[in-house]
């Protein structure tokens, strides 16, 4: 799954020129549209939307009727309002994720959007774990290392998921038969051990060391955060 | 939990496009039994079991009720790594339990099940790593003395190497299936292999030791190689063991270790061996359970005839290995007269069961026997309360009888249908006359 191009749609008619130094000075790549199956959408879908509600508020609306078709909250989106259409937002929080009065003040735009982008890379990327050419797939269950489907049993691929969400940390077994098994498994700690081998085994020599022993305490997926 | 584990198993049959799974379960012999089902009944499998008759599995077979139910155990949903990639098969171990969903008394995978989790009551944890040998010969032709496919000695690195060959795809088959190996060579046969397995809690161990059979003949006949767990399938040479690593963990502790001692053990372990050693002869018919594993118990060919325990004697019945770099987690004993062919639930059951009652009762460990038993004399031995492991099946047979440690650690329905089974396998073969009777006798009497 290739990572999202990062594109922002604006939607408003006229775009105020504040909001576009606004956004160019942020270093965000935006295109203005007036609908979703508008050309120039990206392939990928916008990573956000900014819909000035002030300047046109039913385009704006139906733009986010659109978006939002189906229960999808996977676009991101900011509203920006007049201090009078406050009301207009009553019964519409399943359209907007966050809004900012107009006029705005640009650090505040700034510091919400950010705010907005990086909750939804959070979102986007619960739903893919990668760390080097490994990569897990959360929704489907699947896992792959230099596209090699591994194959493994259900709690090989929890410890695999929990290890690879948490890179860099170094588990006790304990920690790991409680954070990955969860309730109290007749295999015992050294279960995390059978597993850990069975896991370095079917990540094959070349990856096995993603997951480090580390003596006398337990294990770590990847590098130390203290290594570089 | 459970839902999780299904939807995990759900969505890799999706994913990797499985053509058929395959239920797994055990008869009471130790056959591997396989009841194939497609993707589209699996979500009602994993919910509700799939109903089949029982009658005619060995061991399984009721007066009034035949149908039994197989519920599959999510967590061994494992891809075949053999067959055709383009039709990927899976397999599930199930417990079989009865149409009212309590356990089946029939199925040797939940008499294990019921041992572990005593021992887990307990604080306790099972470990077992067995050492498996096998044999490998050319094609079978009816009628004629089995071919080894190589003379290879102990370690040989043989260069033809078919031998190699086999058991390095061997090796990775079982890697890919989960089970790890820790060393694989030439044994001391022409033919004869050794595969190390890494320990594991029980009862993985015997999903493992039935998956591992399985790999092992499903490699070989690729190679149009014969693979066999048979004891003792040549004479004159020594036959196949499985020799079992065993431990106790309490939590991340070896419940065996005990710095202090001259040895390592601690006073747990030294209760198990007791336990052990007292109820050995008794579980020898399930450790042993083919009239040919007798033919591999003999003098001479580095398997066990008496009842003892040493440190480093590999003729004794448990030998205590010397961990490396003394490892505490590695102190362990070596129970060595199993053979590759028992039922690995019920052999490691009854070992648990024997080893777990030395630690309840408190039994004494006897004095080391570090001499080669084989050297001295039985007059010797039986002053020195030495006994022989049962000479045949027939032997076995006459000791499980009498023992209430293995009619409850098997059940009674087991325990039972065990006993008829075998003694018409002995009744069968005390009525054959063998070429050696006959080129002894035939010319002279």
């Amino acid at each position: 799954m290739a990572a999202r191009e990062s594109m922002l749609a604006v939607v408003a008619d006229p775009v105020p020129p504040e909001l576009a130094r606004t956004l160019d000075l942020a270093g965000y790549s935006w295109k203005t549209t007036s609908g979703v199956d508008d050309a120039g959408e990206p392939a990928g879908g916008w990573s956000g939307a900014i819909v000035d509600i002030a300047g046109d508020a039913e385009g704006g609306w139906a733009f986010l009727r659109g978006v939002r078709k189906g229960g999808d909250r996977g676009t991101p989106v900011l509203l920006l309002v007049g201090g009078a259409q406050l009301s207009e937002l009553e019964h519409r929080d399943e359209f907007f994720d966050d809004f900012c009065l107009t006029p705005f003040h640009p650090a505040e735009l700034e510091a919400r959007l950010r705010h907005l982008m990086v909750a939804d890379v959070d979102l986007h990327r619960a739903e893919l774990v990668e760390y080097g050419e490994l990569t897990l797939n959360l929704e489907t269950y699947q896992a792959a290392i230099s596209g090699r489907p591994l194959d493994m049993t259900y709690m090989e691929y929890e410890l695999l998921k929990f290890l690879a969400q948490n890179p860099g940390k170094v588990f006790t077994r304990e920690m790991l038969l409680s954070r990955v098994w969860g309730y109290e498994y007749y295999g015992g700690a050294r279960t995390v051990d059978v597993h850990v081998r069975r896991l370095r085994a079917k990540l094959g020599e070349e990856h096995a060391n993603l997951i480090q022993t580390v003596r006398s305490v337990g294990y770590r997926f990847g590098q130390s955060r203290w290594d570089s | 939990m459970l839902d999780s584990q299904r939807n995990y198993v759900l969505r890799s049959v999706e994913e990797r496009g499985v053509r058929l799974v395959r239920l797994w379960f055990t008869d009471v012999l130790g056959t591997l039994k396989s009841l194939a089902i497609s993707p589209a009944e699996l979500e009602n499998a994993l919910e509700d079991g799939m109903t089949f008759d029982g009658s005619s599995i060995d061991g399984f077979s009721r007066v009034q009720e035949a149908d039994v139910l197989a519920m599959p155990d999510a967590d061994t949903f494992e891809l075949l790594p053999w067959g055709d990639p383009k039709v990927p098969e899976a397999r599930i171990f199930c417990d079989i339990h009865h149409l009212d969903g309590t356990p089946f008394e029939g199925d040797p995978r939940q008499v294990l099940r019921r041992h572990v989790q005593e021992a887990h009551d307990e604080g306790l944890t099972f470990y077992v790593a067995p050492d498996a040998e096998f044999f490998y010969f050319e094609p079978l032709v009816p009628g004629q003395p089995p071919v080894p496919i190589d003379h290879g000695g102990y370690f040989d690195l043989t260069t033809s190497d078919v031998t190699g060959e086999l058991r390095k795809t061997t090796i990775r088959t079982l890697e890919a299936l989960g089970i790890p190996v820790e060393y694989s060579f030439h044994e001391d046969a022409p033919g004869q292999q050794e595969i190390d397995l890494r320990h594991t809690d029980a009862l993985t161990m015997a999903d493992s030791m039935m998956t591992f059979r399985l790999a092992v003949r499903e490699v070989a006949s690729h190679h149009d190689v014969h693979a066999t767990f048979m004891p003792k399938p040549l004479e004159g040479v020594q036959g196949s063991g499985m020799h079992v690593h065993l431990s106790l963990f309490r939590g991340d502790d070896n419940a065996f270790h005990d710095a202090d001692d001259a040895y390592h053990l601690s006073p747990t372990a030294k209760a198990f061996m007791a336990g052990m050693l007292h109820h050995a002869a008794e579980i020898t018919a399930v450790t042993n359970q083919t009239v040919n594993s007798y033919k591999r118990l003999v003098p001479g060919f580095e398997a066990p005839v008496h009842i003892s325990w040493a440190r480093n004697n590999r003729s004794g019945l448990i030998r205590v290995p010397i961990p490396k770099r003394n490892n505490p987690m590695a102190t362990r004993i070596e129970y060595r007269s199993p053979d590759p062919a028992c039922n690995p639930y019920l052999a490691f059951s009854l070992m648990l069961a024997a080893g777990m009652r030395g630690i309840r009762e408190g039994y004494e460990l006897p004095d080391e026997a570090d001499a080669n038993l084989f050297e001295i004399g039985d007059d010797v031995l039986t002053k020195l309360g030495i006994r022989q492991l049962p000479q045949s099946l027939n032997d076995a047979l006459i000791v499980m009888e009498n023992s209430t440690l293995v009619r409850e650690a098997l059940g009674e329905h087991i325990f039972e249908w065990f006993l008829r089974n075998k003694r018409s396998e002995w009744r069968a073969y005390k009525t054959q006359v063998t070429p050696f009777e006959r080129d002894r006798y035939l010319g002279t009497l």
